[in-house]
Order: C-alpha cells, then sequence, then structure tokens
C-alpha cells in the first residue's frame, strides 16, 4: 500500500485488534461512514440477509463514490441480490438514481447513460455500474469486456460471493474449487466445484489495459472507500472486486462475514492489489499468514472436506497450493512498506 | 432536396436530421451501410452532439441506447435479423422501460439455414415485444418513417422499429427526397423525457414489479400501442403539413373502391402487387391492394373498413408461423373475424426468393377461380421437395436438409425449372 492511503499512516496493532479508530486519523482520512454527511446511498429498511457482506459492500463504496462524485452520481445495476433486496417496489432503498435494465448489460447501459450524460450537458455526473459476479464474470462478461476495450467512463464494482445466490446458490464461474453449490453438490467421488477452472476477473480487467484495477473485500471497509476514491478520482473504465461474504450461500455464521473476509485475504486466497494500466502498482501485504483450514471450515460448502475420519487432504492441500502460488504471484508476504 | 441515393444513405441522413445524441453501431448485413452513414456524418463533423459507439454485440447496441435513452438523450440504433434475435431481452426491456428509441430493421431471414436476404421472419420474431413496428413501402418512405418515428416514439415513450426491406430497399439507389434540417426541426421537437435519471430528482427505474401490479402495467403498453393508433396517423398529417408528401399512417389502400380480390402485404412488395393490379385492371378484373405501414400497433378497424366489399383476401406475406401458416394473415384475420370472406395465405419472398408479377397475377387466377388453398407457398420447388421426403423416408441416417435440398435444386431438370413460377 502506498504512503497515501489512510491504512498505512496509523499500524493497525496499535488498538490490539485488526480495526483501527477513526479517532487515530486524520480528519479527511475518516471512514466516509463516520462523517454525518454520508449520503445513505443505500439507505436502511432493505431486504437482504442478516450478515450479507453485498449489502455491507455497495452501502460503504457507494456513500465513498457519492462523497467523490459530491452527490452527482447515477447507478446502474444488473439483476442478481443486490437489485432485488434494495428494490422491492414501491420501496426502494436507493437514494441515487438508479437503473436496473437486464442481467447481463449492466456495463453496456451504463456506457449509455455517461454517453446521454457527457452530451446533454452533464459530464460532471458520474456513472457506476455494479452487479455479482455471475451477472460480471459469466452472463454480463462480453458487455464488460466491450465497455473495458472502448475505456468508456464508468466505475463497475462486482460484489463477488462466488455464487449465484439470488437463484439459490448455483455455481458461477467465480465459484472456488471443492465448493458445494445446488449445481456442484457435495457427492460422489469430488464432492464439490472442480478444480483448475473458474476466471479471474481482476487480471482479465488489467489485460484490458483499463486506468484503475482493484480488489477488495468487506473485512477492510476502509481500504473499500479508499480504493473506490482512487477510483472516483480517474476517469475512463474502472473496475473494482469486492469480495462479499453470503451467510446463506457459504453456510456461514452471520457473525462471521467479517471474518471469513479476513481469513480470505489472510490465507492468501483473496489477494488484495491495485493495478493501473495494466500493472499491478500496490499490494496489501498479508500480516499474519493463516492456513486455508481456517477459512475453509468455517464454511458448510466446504464442510465435505473436514469429514471426521475421512479428512479429505488432498484437495485442502491443493487449495493451499492455490493460496500459496497467490502469495508468490503478488509477492504478499514481502517487506511491509514502513509507514 | 432530390437526391439520388442508396436506401441505407437516405436513412442514415433522414436519421441524422432527427438529431440523434446517442447512436450504437453494431454491423450486420443487410443493415450495415446505414449505421456506416451516420458514423462518417459523425466522425466528418457534418452532425454535431453525437456519441457514435462500436459496440461489441447487438445486446450491448441496444443495451447502451436503453441507458442513453435514460439518461435522457435521443437514441438510434440499428439491425437485423440475427442481430435482433441476439438483442431480444434487450427490446423487450426497451419497451418494458418505456424508452423511446428508435431502431431501423433491415429486414432479412433467420436461420438456421443461414441466409443473409430479404424476409420479414426477424420482425415478426418481436412483433409482441411491446414496440411499435412500421414498415416501409419505399426507400422515401424509409427515410420520411424515421423521422416520423422520433416523434412517434417520444410523444408515447415508446420504442419504435422502421422496418425496411434488406436488400430490395437498404441496397437499392433511387431517388429520395431529403429534408432540410430546418424542415426537420420544426417537425421534431427536441426530447423531453417523462423519466431521467438525474441526481437532482433521484428515482429508481426498472424496480421488481409482483402479481399486484404486473398486469395493470402491460395494460398501460397495450394502452399505449392503442393510443398510437390514432397519433400515426395524426403524425402523418402533420408530416404531410410540413414536408407535402403522404407518407406513414396505418394502412395505404389502392384501388380497392369496386375490387373483389384484395391483396394485403407489408413493405416492399406491395410495389410489384401494384403493377400487378393495374395490370389485371386493364384486363378488366376487379382487383385492388392494401399495404399495412403500421404492423403494431395492429390497425383492426381501418383493415376491416378497407377490405369491406371484398369478396376474397389474399395476404402475400414475407414470413411463416410453421405449424400455422401465416402470420401477418392471422392478424387480418382477426381484423375480419366478423366478415364471411375467405382470407388466404400465401407465403413468398422467403430468403430473397423473387415475387414475380406473374407469380402474383397467378395466384389472383386460382384466387378467383376458387382452387387458392388456404396456404399456398409461392413459387415452391414441389417436385424436389417430394423426392426429398420420399427420400429421407427411406433412411434413418438422411443427413442435413438444407444441403440436401441445395443439392437437389441444383440438379433438377430443365422442364422442372420452367414448371415454377
Amino acid at each position: 500500500m502506498s504512503e497515501e492511503t489512510a491504512l498505512q499512516r496509523v499500524k493497525f496493532y496499535q488498538t490490539g485488534t485488526h480495526t483501527v479508530g477513526n479517532r487515530l486519523m486524520d480528519e479527511e482520512a475518516r471512514s466516509v461512514q463516520s462523517s454525518i454527511d454520508r449520503s445513505n446511498a443505500i439507505t436502511s429498511g432493505h431486504r437482504a440477509c442478516q450478515g450479507c457482506g453485498e449489502a455491507l459492500g455497495a452501502r460503504f463504496a457507494l456513500d465513498a463514490a457519492m462523497r467523490s462524485a459530491e452527490g452527482n452520481l447515477v447507478a446502474v445495476n444488473a439483476t442478481g441480490c443486490l437489485e432485488v433486496f434494495t428494490t422491492p417496489y414501491p420501496e426502494t432503498s436507493w437514494q441515487v438514481p438508479w437503473l436496473h435494465s437486464l442481467f447481463g448489460n449492466a456495463p453496456a447501459v451504463a456506457t449509455g447513460v455517461a454517453a446521454a450524460m457527457r452530451r446533454k450537458g452533464r459530464a460532471a455526473t458520474k456513472v457506476i455500474a455494479q452487479g455479482g459476479d455471475g451477472g460480471t464474470t459469466d452472463i454480463g462478461f462480453g458487455c464488460l469486456s466491450g465497455m473495458f476495450e472502448r475505456n468508456d467512463d464508468v466505475l463497475y464494482i462486482c460484489y463477488d460471493n462466488q455464487a449465484y445466490m439470488n437463484t439459490g446458490v448455483q455455481r458461477s464461474s467465480a465459484t472456488p474449487p471443492a465448493a458445494r453449490t445446488a449445481t456442484t453438490p457435495a457427492v460422489g467421488d469430488a464432492p464439490g466445484n472442480v478444480f483448475g477452472t473458474g476466471k479471474n476477473m481482476p487480471l482479465i480487467a488489467m489485460a484490458h489495459n483499463i486506468p484503475y484495477v482493484a480488489t477488495a473485500t468487506v473485512a477492510d471497509l476502509h481500504d473499500l472507500e479508499v480504493k473506490v476514491t482512487r477510483a472516483m478520482s480517474m476517469s475512463g473504465s474502472r473496475y473494482i472486486h469486492v469480495l462479499v461474504t453470503c451467510p446463506l450461500g457459504w453456510g456461514s455464521a452471520t457473525n462471521h462475514t467479517i471474518l471469513l473476509a479476513r481469513l480470505a485475504v489472510e490465507s492468501g486466497l483473496f489477494p488484495l492489489f491495485e493495478a493501473e494500466h495494466g500493472a499491478v502498482v500496490r499490494t496489501q501485504k498479508i500480516r499474519r499468514k493463516v492456513p486455508v483450514e481456517d477459512y475453509l471450515k468455517l464454511q458448510k460448502r466446504f464442510a465435505h472436506l473436514f469429514k471426521k475420519g475421512a479428512e479429505d487432504t488432498d484437495r485442502i492441500a491443493a487449495i493451499q497450493r492455490m493460496a500459496d502460488a497467490n502469495i508468490d504471484r503478488f509477492d504478499l508476504l514481502g517487506e511491509r512498506t514502513a509507514p | 432536396m432530390l437526391k439520388q441515393l442508396e436506401g441505407s444513405a437516405a436513412v442514415a441522413q433522414a436519421v441524422a436530421l432527427c438529431r440523434p445524441e446517442v447512436v450504437c453501431a453494431y454491423p450486420i448485413t443487410p443493415q450495415t451501410h446505414i449505421v456506416e452513414g451516420v458514423g462518417e456524418l459523425v466522425k466528418s463533423g457534418e452532425l454535431t452532439n453525437c456519441e457514435y459507439i462500436n459496440v461489441e454485440s447487438e445486446f450491448a447496441a441496444l443495451s447502451v441506447a436503453i441507458g442513453a435513452s435514460a439518461g435522457g438523450a435521443r437514441a438510434y440504433t440499428a439491425t437485423a435479423s440475427q442481430g435482433l434475435l441476439f438483442m431480444a431481452e434487450a427490446v423487450y426491456n426497451a419497451s418494458g422501460l418505456g424508452l423511446p428509441i428508435v431502431m431501423t430493421l433491415g429486414n432479412r431471414a433467420i436461420g438456421a439455414p443461414i441466409n443473409i436476404w430479404n424476409d420479414h421472419t426477424d420482425a415478426m420474431s418481436m412483433k409482441d415485444a411491446g414496440w411499435i413496428q412500421l414498415f416501409a413501402e419505399t426507400n422515401q418512405e424509409a427515410a420520411d418513417l424515421h423521422i416520423q418515428a422520433f416523434r412517434l416514439a417520444e410523444e408515447l415513450s415508446c420504442p419504435v422499429m422502421v422496418c425496411m426491406d434488406g436488400f430490395i430497399l437498404t441496397h437499392a439507389y433511387e431517388r429520395v427526397d431529403i429534408p432540410t434540417q430546418e424542415e426537420v426541426d420544426a417537425f421534431l421537437p427536441p426530447y423531453e423525457p417523462v423519466q431521467v435519471l438525474d441526481p437532482a430528482d433521484p428515482y429508481s427505474i426498472g424496480a421488481m414489479v409482483g402479481p399486484e401490479a404486473f398486469t395493470e402495467v402491460r395494460y398501460l403498453a397495450h394502452r399505449k400501442q392503442l393510443q398510437a393508433l390514432d397519433l400515426i396517423p395524426e403524425i402523418g398529417s402533420i408530416f404531410k403539413d410540413v414536408f407535402g408528401r403522404d407518407s406513414g399512417g396505418l394502412v395505404h389502400p389502392y384501388r380497392t373502391d369496386d375490387a373483389e380480390t384484395i391483396f394485403v402485404a407489408m413493405g416492399s412488395v406491395n410495389g410489384t402487387i401494384k403493377d400487378v393490379v393495374d395490370a389485371e385492371r386493364e384486363n378488366g378484373r376487379k382487383v385492388g391492394s392494401v399495404s399495412i405501414c403500421s404492423f403494431r400497433p395492429f390497425p383492426l378497424e381501418e383493415l376491416r373498413l378497407a377490405l369491406e366489399g371484398a369478396k376474397r383476401i389474399v395476404v402475400v406475406e414475407k414470413s411463416l408461423a410453421p405449424g400455422l401458416g401465416g402470420v401477418l394473415a392471422s392478424n387480418v384475420r382477426m381484423a375480419l373475424r366478423e366478415a364471411p370472406h375467405p382470407v388466404h395465405t400465401v407465403i413468398a419472398g422467403l430468403g430473397g426468393r423473387p415475387i414475380t408479377m406473374k407469380g402474383i397475377a397467378e395466384v389472383l387466377q386460382s384466387a378467383e377461380a376458387g382452387t387458392l388453398p388456404d396456404v399456398t407457398f409461392l413459387s415452391l420447388e414441389k417436385a424436389v421437395v417430394e423426392r426429398e421426403v420420399a427420400r429421407s423416408a427411406d433412411m434413418r441416417h438422411s443427413g442435413p436438409t438444407a444441403e440436401s435440398i441445395l443439392k437437389a435444386i441444383q440438379n433438377r431438370s430443365a422442364q422442372e425449372r420452367s414448371n415454377v413460377s
């Protein structure tokens, strides 16, 4: 992480926890959520499940974007949980102008909105598009790649909960190996999702040489805010991929939403990095590496790996190798930059 | 100003005169020259304040138009055939959201077998998607309908599809009167959206609607189409005041006054049919024709009145509902549900098959003689089809149909060739 991020200026362990109090920070670096001027872009009363990571991530991302845009923001949404739980009309949680068209076209719709804003003399209005992993890595992939290739002036945020949760937990191209979903059930010789497949959307985004790509999780919401703010300061196509825990789909306790997102990072399974114009510019180092078991064991979708007396050590080791490969690739255990 | 132009170029110029603010382009034959034409006008600076966006698919083309329209911009795109099917989900979405996008459809067949030539299967596939569908008879009308389409779409907040026959119109060079910018500006006011994404007045568009309100929303979409039945002739008449010519409207009856047989058709084939009508009138036959310009909304009452007094109706259509017969004919029958006339279906021009005056004249003769079947396939190679049916009945592994028919057509005798009209 660079010096200008708030995270590096304060040592987290000062407080004895992984969190840092806003009180320790400079006023301008404090969380958007701590301000009475926060926009409540997604206000309370929505229908997300208890412990929903997507509701949390979207709220922080949108409020940070609203602060950057000084309230001059339009949001486009793909079909999915976020769309459904925020707009059971006649109620809506959105305090920003919001458009939902289809499952697979949010990037293209956002391109159109941005073009309209320029032509209607409202070029200062910023456009965000958002979708889940299904809407992003699967059905919306073509439109997203097209938007990147044209470098359209849109910030796209993917809230990745690693499966089609809205339709009842089916596998997507972002579902991790061995995970149980409704379409990769925990039965047979190799229960759960297969190994060796899947799409790494942040790396694919980088391959388009767009101005900004970042990954984030709901374990570090301040980091998410910083990344959204940085993205909002740029123009052209920008992509942020946020890992969001789904207690329903992952079979996790609702009070483990933050913990699981942190373990995904600390195990190396979900590397945190930022890239500009196709090159990684910042990574977030792992402070205390944990074995992947610590992350997997808390989720029922991986329970078949830990059957009593029949632990699937081979596949747990394979997942560990994935985490280690990430750590090597992004140098996640390297020297932490001094504040 | 009168110009000698390709149909696509005429449409491109007409669209540009409507001052679109966002134009999305994706190539598909036979529509491509239109978006190329608009693109050149944008790039050269002739058409100002317009975003020309090259997208990666037709699905994206219409999706970008959806976003642009919801953002308050006048949006346009064009497609054909497979492209329309590829954007099908967005076609329904645009009308469901009530966005006044105008789209040209360069009518073309749908595969398999892949075929780039003209028929109306593409338009018929989206006939119930909630769009207004207008069919141009000539290139002049194609150009004029686009100017009317923007006004119609924006007055109703409903998307409009202007259908023009692929190649027959899109690629044909003929004389077209292209209006001046002043004339078009006088006819078409700036787009004033009924809903727009605006941070100063934020609301949500595209929320889920459950059983408690869905029927009402759909009813209002139907009602909008019924409103268009009044608005289309109204706009046609204002258009005539400004531009001095008849274009558009719901139906165009031709020599129907005392006609016993009336042909009904859509698009450019009406030119051929009118020539047959004229020729057969010379021979003393009481025949007329009706060209349907507005297919959606379908002008039930106007069509009923236009066909009143005829003894028989012959619908010549460039589409097929397999397992039923005609698509247009089924709609025409709805207009004549209380009338005693027979309504014959003639499936013609599929995949670009020429529709000749001779063929239409023969249909007229059989209709008058009472020998025209309920459903006829004009110029069908019956002997070839029968041999193929027999061949494939004899063996399980008979191979692909399309390729077998192509071979059989090539190998048929000269006498068989001359038998087909």
